[in-house]
């Protein structure tokens, strides 16, 4: 009878979380190749969290309220130490629980780019990697869209300082205050900060790198909506730290090679 | 179930601490491991700057070998030494351990010397470059805990005087521990001397 | 059975002022020196939580308004440094620890009664230091982290007093660590195996351990930081060619064990309370000894999971990934545990045990949130955010604070011989229960989208979630009303508790309370089974004022 409760009530606790994690709105709009692939580790990891959230929650109450001292009620309760099968149970299935997560995330991770070479990516300092090294690194998208050819990235430089952004992009030899990219081509960020630690977030793109004094870090993405996204300093930099944002301005080609060629100290005809 | 088991009864009360063995050692055991947690953090942090930050062009970072390793010998020998002192000291030849001990000291201070010289030869100074600061963290950092042991051996070996003096076969922990504490200088120092000097 | 031999003549060392003037002595005892510990570290809670409200009452609104931005930044690491090394690690550790781990072991005071003096007496100084900082020439405002560069170009003198005080403390915490390393393991009356200890001297043993191998690491960096602002050397400042994220590494070496050090002794709490108000033998003793030991050793391998965004190189995150995530295993053999502990229970629904199991709901969502926060993709987007925030607030505070609200409900009765209010207890309990969450769950959404941490502005979007967190930090605020009351009104006038009001077995009930200088008159009881409920006839359960 109580199994037949006890799954009843889990299959429903399922439903629910995946209920919860298909219809509540906990993240902002997604924006880039690699929001989807992050949505979709978040459901999980938020199905499997709600289950064992909702399940321990509701033994402990059940407990309290089960096995309360009832009014002149004395005595102690059942003299049980222990039991090695259920606690062989309970290391297993956490153990199975997070050999599944870390599997599942390595696999998004990999999606993500995490595990591709950085020298790939950086074509330029290939070969003097010593005396620049290049970090960071996630979020160069799947590696569908990874493995056209990485020239055809459109490589920008961001200068971070206190506390304002700069972008730079070296074709065209453009600087703006806001960054400024086309829909579904992959921008290749590199990042450099001229005092202390910032960190580099657009919540759309669920991409955040720190950008470091001394240590140049990379970090690649390709946005796949148009539109007006903030980004965010995302670590202490100093008083003006929580104004330090700007925008990232995610157009269509066209518009975005209007923009360019309105700024560009040489006119390109086409990135 | 409780039980409670008593226990013979001392009739007077003693001072507690003195109702448990000695712990003071084990103690001492406990402060040394996290004192050498430091000096780890430090090795880390100087192996991987090293891994990692490229030297400015125009950084020295040669060192010479020479003084390193009498400095290495001094120290081992002054392990010696102690070690030597304490063998008197059980067999109550104070005048002998007192020798010993002096010994010791003049090697620590010997290698204190020794360092200072190197110090104020070096081409660097300790705000030079990266190298330089770490390597005078380390070293000095280590040069504090000779300079800390050197104190304690003559301390010591003022109290290993007679008839006055108060440390003593019965009383052997401050000697111990000061021993202790020496050879755990000492074996930091030989650590230090191959990650920094040799590698 | 009752020896009856009075100590004919207190130790010399325990001369000390009797009465009240002994909590501000440099008292031997380790009972005075374990409610020093507590009543200092309440205190600087009561500091830490004002400088929280002011947080909170300047995200009210999306504009920084309240105060100046310096002040933000320092009222927001102050508010860090205070709550982590001036109240939950001294509590949880010092306080708790020195009161009961010598009972528990059957001794009369710790292996170094002088030293654990000193360890106290080094705690009030710091924090004295720490906060008349901001008087003199501003705090520190780099963070409780501290981060270089930013903690060498902010100004100087607060950022060198916050590394003083943070090295005292590291020295407390150290001298207390190697005293109870000693005590546990050296101290046992004879007869006492090491798998009869309570929980607590595990959780004490292992939490121990952790502090002497990382805090020392702490202190050398910070030894390092303090040259690169003083002397100007360039260890950790770009400018001069050093390298800010080996600072990062060093600095998460200590501080992410500094959770378990926060953590752990609350574990073995639990694991004396629950026994004791639900009346069974804790469930798995010998799994959740081990799973002690195994976050222990876990615990001093997962550091960089705090610098997955830090330009650290895959393999590294993948690491750390893994090793992280595996200390929900033997974290979730004890959740388990003590749900098994329950279970089957004559439980007494008092406030002991309801912030216990308010401990374990708040710390369920923490450790979910916290194998979340491991997976590398998953951190990249929340890493510096609200969600980081309210994930350690409900590890810190929901898991930590918690269990010392519960341990003061369970351990008061031995330390005044007075009970506590119960159902104002309960009322503290329901209230802190539903303030802390109402703070906190909502900034789960803030992080997730898109507010950074530390910040003293924001997305005018936020707006009402803030508020609504705020209102929850108001209420958390007005909690300890009731509790500073309850605490206040019981000891003058609470009732007599006598001995052993819970009829619990572990050693520290098995003497008067509050119990004599001397621990016991007579032989230290030797408990070897301190959670043997339900093995013998039912006992009466002492009537309290409710029933």
């Amino acid at each position: 009878m109580s199994a037949i409760v006890t799954l009843v009530t889990s299959v429903m606790l399922g439903i629910g979380g995946v209920w919860a994690a298909y219809n509540v709105n906990m993240l902002p709009v997604s924006a880039s190749t690699n929001a989807p692939v992050y949505d979709e580790l978040f459901r999980v990891l938020f199905i499997i969290g709600s289950i064992l959230f909702i399940g321990m929650t509701a033994l402990v109450i059940y407990s309290l309220f089960h096995f309360r001292r009832r009014p002149g009620e004395t005595g102690d309760g059942i003299d049980l130490e222990g039991n090695i099968s259920l606690e062989i149970f309970w290391t297993a299935v956490p153990a199975i629980v997070v050999l599944f997560v870390g599997l599942y995330s390595y696999d998004i991770y990999d999606r993500m780019g995490g595990m591709q070479s950085l020298s790939s990516h950086n074509h330029e300092n290939h070969m003097e990697s010593n005396a620049e090294r290049l970090w960071g690194g996630i979020g160069s998208g799947p590696i569908e869209t990874s493995s056209i050819d990485q020239s055809s990235s459109l490589p920008i430089e961001l200068t971070a300082m206190q506390f304002a952004f700069i972008f730079h992009y070296p074709k065209g030899d453009i600087i703006s205050g806001e960054l400024h990219v086309p829909v579904g081509k992959e921008v290749s960020l590199k990042m450099e900060s001229k005092d202390v630690i910032h960190a580099f977030w657009v919540p759309q793109f669920r991409l955040k790198q720190d950008v470091i004094p001394g240590q140049p870090t990379i970090l690649n993405f390709t946005p796949t909506k148009s539109g007006n996204f903030p980004i965010i300093c995302a670590e202490l930099c100093g008083p003006y730290h929580g104004g330090m944002r700007s925008n990232v301005i995610v157009d269509e080609q066209e518009d975005f090679d209007i923009w360019f060629n309105q700024n560009a100290k040489e006119t390109i005809s086409s990135l | 179930m409780t039980s409670i088991a008593p226990k013979e009864q001392s009739s007077e009360k003693e001072v507690q601490t003195e109702e448990h063995e000695d712990l003071r050692l084990f103690g001492l055991i406990a402060f040394l491991i996290a004192d050498g947690m430091t000096f780890a953090g430090f090795f880390a942090a100087y192996l991987t700057f090293k891994a990692v930050n490229p030297l400015m062009p125009d950084a020295i970072y040669e060192l010479e070998l020479a003084l390193p390793t009498l400095n290495t010998i001094l120290l081992l020998a002054s392990s010696f030494t102690f070690h030597r002192a304490g063998k008197f000291l059980e067999s109550n030849k104070a005048k002998d351990c007192q020798k010993w001990l002096l010994i010791t000291g003049g090697l620590g201070v010997a290698f204190l010397i020794s360092q200072m010289v190197e110090y104020f030869t070096l081409p660097f100074g300790l705000t030079d470059n990266l190298f330089a600061s770490t390597f005078y963290a380390l070293t000095g950092f280590h040069g504090l805990h000779v300079t800390l042991g050197s104190i304690m051996i003559m301390i010591i070996w003022w109290q290993t005087r007679v008839p006055s003096g108060r440390v003593t076969n019965q009383n052997k922990f401050p000697f111990e521990a000061a021993e202790l504490y020496w050879h755990f200088v000492d074996g930091i120092w030989v650590v230090l001397f191959i990650i920094l000097y040799l590698l | 059975m009752t020896i009856s031999i009075q100590p004919t003549n207190n130790p010399p060392e325990k001369l000390q002022p009797k009465g009240w003037l002994k909590y501000f002595s440099f008292s031997l005892d380790h009972k005075v020196i374990g409610l020093q510990y507590l009543v200092c570290g309440f205190l600087f809670y009561l500091i830490g939580g004002v400088l929280a409200g002011a947080i909170r009452i300047e995200l009210t609104s999306p504009l920084s308004d309240f105060m100046p931005r310096e002040v933000y930044n320092q009222v927001l690491t102050l508010h860090g440094t205070i709550m982590i090394f001036l109240w939950i690690v001294p509590v949880v550790n010092g306080a708790f620890g020195n009161y009961l781990i010598p009972f528990y072991v059957g001794a009369r005071d710790m292996a170094f009664p002088r030293l654990n003096a000193v360890a106290f007496w080094l705690i009030p100084p710091a924090g004295l230091m720490l906060i008349t900082s901001y008087f003199i020439n501003g705090a520190a405002q780099s963070g409780w982290t501290a981060y270089p560069p930013l903690s060498i170009t902010t100004p100087a003198a607060g950022q060198i007093i916050w590394i003083l005080s943070v090295l005292l403390l590291g020295g407390s915490s150290i001298f207390g660590g190697i005293n109870f390393i000693a005590t546990i393991l050296k101290l046992r009356r004879p007869g006492l195996k090491l798998m009869q200890l309570p929980m607590y001297c595990w959780a004490m043993l292992g939490t121990s351990i952790l502090v002497v191998l990382s805090t020392p690491v702490l202190a050398g960096t910070l030894i390092l930081l303090s040259f690169d602002i003083v002397a100007h050397t360039g260890f950790f400042n770009p400018s001069l060619g050093g390298n800010v994220v080996v600072y990062q590494h060093l600095f998460w070496f200590y501080s992410h064990p500094a959770v378990y050090i926060m953590v752990l002794p609350a574990f073995g709490l639990v694991s004396e309370i629950l026994p004791v108000h639900s009346r069974k033998p804790l469930f798995g003793y010998t799994t959740m000894v081990f799973s002690i030991m195994g976050i222990v050793v876990l615990g001093l391998v997962v550091w960089a999971h705090h610098m997955f965004t830090s330009g650290t190189p895959p393999w590294m995150r993948l690491f750390f990934t893994i090793a992280t995530a595996f200390i929900a295993v033997p974290t979730g053999i004890k959740f388990f545990n003590w749900v098994a502990t329950l279970w089957g229970g004559k439980i007494s629904l008092n406030a002991a045990m309801l912030f216990s199991c308010g401990f374990i709901v708040n710390f369920v969502l923490g450790g979910i949130t916290g194998v979340a926060l491991a997976q590398v993709p998953f951190d990249v987007h929340v890493h510096d955010t609200y969600f980081v925030v309210a994930h350690f607030h409900y590890i810190v505070y929901g898991g930590s604070v918690f269990v010392i609200f519960s341990s003061i409900y369970h351990w008061f009765p031995k330390f005044t011989g007075r009970m506590l209010n119960e159902n104002l207890g309960r009322f503290h309990f329901i209230i802190t229960f539903i303030g802390f969450n109402l703070c906190f769950a909502p900034q789960h959404w803030l992080g997730l989208n898109g507010m950074p941490r530390r910040v003293a502005e924001y997305d005018p979007q936020f707006q009402l979630v803030n508020q609504i967190s705020s209102v929850g930090a108001l209420i958390m605020a007005l909690s300890t009303l009731p509790f500073l009351w309850n605490i206040f009104q019981s000891f003058f006038y609470g009732i007599k508790a006598g001995n052993n009001p819970w009829h619990a077995l572990t050693p520290e009930w098995l003497t008067t309370s509050p119990p004599p200088v001397e621990n016991w008159e007579g032989e230290a009881p030797l408990v070897l089974e301190p959670y043997g409920y339900g093995k013998k006839e039912p006992i009466e359960i002492i009537k309290t004022e409710e029933e």
